[in-house]
């Protein structure tokens, strides 16, 4: 088998060792860590060509390419990265990591405390989209990057991107934020602690300390994949995947089974997959964050106040049947962005799919997606 | 490049803010952006001009005007452009009194309905004119508020507008100076510059 020519090809994760640790913003410290990342395309002479990727709440830094020959399937923005694609490899040096807390390959709640000799499990401290930020500023300097000609995130990933835009606003030209809000609605948080209670209340679940007691609390976990993918995709998307069609039983008159319908069998596959793949104090301590977030909390509750510390230009991306971050989310960041004074592009994507929609090939938002990054300088 | 947007130029200052409602593939801020080193931003609904715009490396917001306009501040732009959108408005008195909130002066053109022709037109075959300036049938065409030369003044009147200049385009430089001399008659793009 032959990779796809529009992509990156074979990649391979790198790590980058912190031994000077990192100051957390809950007042605790990591005395070291470490970041699993990839990159895709070269970076220039001047080192102006990269564009920094800030992944979503269950992503990770395989983000395109292929790891080997025989994966089936590529990395989880691989529609967005790659030659001639928005993030156009041929132009950019894209860097993707593995977010601290993650449970990839980068320093979470699996790796083992120095300071116990066991893993860190539930002890591990709680982190905020600032620390992400913190941490990935750490391995621009790692790289030789002072400026990133782009950082880009959807969802989670945008509250990231937006972050950075307040606290390095010099070490960075352009913000791409897609799908995402400037902090989650009290709807939002309420999604988030059902997924919390699913993990928690799974006996296998242990307090936390499943990995000493060699469980995995995989029902738990699967349960709150399942809510948080109902909340992904929108009521057209399933209505067009699934409809009322069945898996098993009959709806005839004098048949006793039960009926399965095909939207059950899916949700409980894609959480059975979650549950094998997926860390479970990560995903608690991941939607921590993203309920913790609020990008004017530090500014008086002042979106604008905040916004006038950019240095960057904003491009923001929203989805129609998006109702976990909806446009109006994506307004109010445009809004905000419009009475501080920033350069700022605002496109509303028609799309069925849902939040999930910006991981997805839909053509005009490929479309604006690229015709932003056009702009984008790489300054060689 | 639309007549009507050259002689717009004259009056917008270097390096101001220009905010263009209607700004479909952005080329006259674009145009701005080279002779008048201004800082713009275009406003459109319409997914061709909005990725146009954006390749060109201008920024545009996709927002509908017609549904208001309130997240831009009062006075954060020097000047506020509308060109041939006034008739497809819903609300084009709410606009203007938006236009010159957000903006020190505004700029608007639009087709003069009491142009001759449209006159001749309806007078003789007693149907709504099309043309090559207006080729929409009247049941599927995007204006629906046309107005005329003293139309406007007149709503300029009542709103407390001052027009600070007008420009009239005629047909053909034939009527050029007729459409300054007599506008309501002979002008088929009428050009006004306004503030409060």
């Amino acid at each position: 088998m032959s990779l796809p020519a529009d992509s990156v090809g074979l990649v391979t994760p790198q790590t980058a060792h912190f031994e000077e640790g990192i100051e957390l913003s809950c007042g605790r410290r990591l005395t070291e860590f470490e970041l699993v990342y990839e990159t895709y395309g070269e970076l220039n002479s001047r080192r102006s060509n990269a564009v920094l990727i800030c992944h979503a709440l269950s992503g990770h830094h395989h983000a395109a390419g292929y790891h080997s020959e025989a994966d089936r399937k590529p990395g989880w923005w691989n529609d967005c990265i790659g030659p001639g694609k928005p993030i156009d490899t041929n132009r950019f040096f894209v860097v993707s990591l593995n977010n601290i807390g993650g449970c990839h390959g980068s320093t979470g709640p699996r790796s083992i405390n120095p300071e116990t000799g066991s893993a860190y499990g539930p002890d591990f401290p709680p982190l905020r989209a600032r620390d992400w930020v913190n941490s990935q500023a750490m391995l621009a300097d790692r790289l030789g990057i002072e400026r990133w000609a782009a950082i880009v995130g959807g969802s989670l990933g945008g509250m990231q991107a937006m972050r950075w835009a307040l606290e390095y606003p010099d070490r960075v030209a352009h913000c791409v934020v897609i799908a995402a809000a400037m902090k989650l609605s009290a709807q939002n948080i309420a999604f988030n602690e059902i997924a919390r209670q699913a993990i928690q209340a799974d006996p296998d679940y242990q307090e936390g300390r499943y990995i000493d007691a060699n469980v995995i609390p995989k029902q738990g976990l699967a349960l709150a994949r399942m809510v948080g993918h109902i909340t992904y995709l929108s009521d057209d998307a399933m209505a067009e995947k699934f409809g009322r069609d069945l898996r098993a039983g009959s709806f005839e008159q004098g048949s006793a089974g039960a009926v399965e319908f095909q939207v059950e069998s899916y949700l409980r596959y894609q959480g059975s997959v979650f549950s094998e793949n997926f860390d479970a104090n990560t995903y608690i301590l991941m939607t921590k964050a993203l309920d913790y977030f609020d990008l004017a909390r530090e500014y008086g509750d002042d979106p604008v106040a905040a916004f006038r510390n950019a240095n960057c230009s904003f491009m923001v991306m929203s989805f129609s049947t998006d109702w976990r971050f909806s446009p109006q989310r994506s307004r109010e960041i445009v809004d905000a962005l419009i009475e501080a004074g920033r350069p700022v592009s605002y496109a509303e994507i028609e799309a069925d799919q849902g939040h999930d929609a910006f991981l997805l090939p839909i053509p005009r938002y490929v479309d604006v997606f690229s015709a932003y990054m056009k702009r984008v300088g790489v300054g060689n | 490049m639309r007549q009507d947007l050259t002689h717009i130029e004259r009056w917008i200052e270097p390096g101001s803010r220009v905010l263009d409602l209607g700004c479909s593939d952005g080329s006259f801020l674009l145009q701005l952006q080279e002779s008048r080193q201004i800082r713009g931003l275009g406003l459109e609904i319409d997914e061709a001009g909005i990725t146009a715009a954006l390749a060109a490396g201008l920024d545009v917001v996709e927002q509908n005007m017609d549904e208001g306009l309130s997240n831009f501040p009062d006075r954060s732009f020097d000047t506020v452009v509308m060109a041939q959108t006034l008739p497809a408005l819903h609300y084009p008195h709410q606009v203007l009194d938006e236009m010159l909130r957000i903006g020190k002066t505004g700029i608007v053109t639009f087709p003069n309905f009491a142009h001759w022709r449209c006159r001749w037109y309806l007078g003789t075959r007693g149907r709504m004119p099309v043309s090559n300036f207006m080729p929409y049938s009247w049941y599927d065409t995007p204006n629906i508020h046309f107005c005329t030369v003293q139309d406007f003044e007149a709503l300029c009147h009542e709103k407390g507008i001052r027009i600070l200049g007008r420009h009239m385009i005629g047909g053909s430089s034939l009527t050029h100076g007729a459409a300054r001399l007599w506008p309501n008659l002979f002008a088929m793009t009428a050009i006004y510059h306004i503030s409060r």
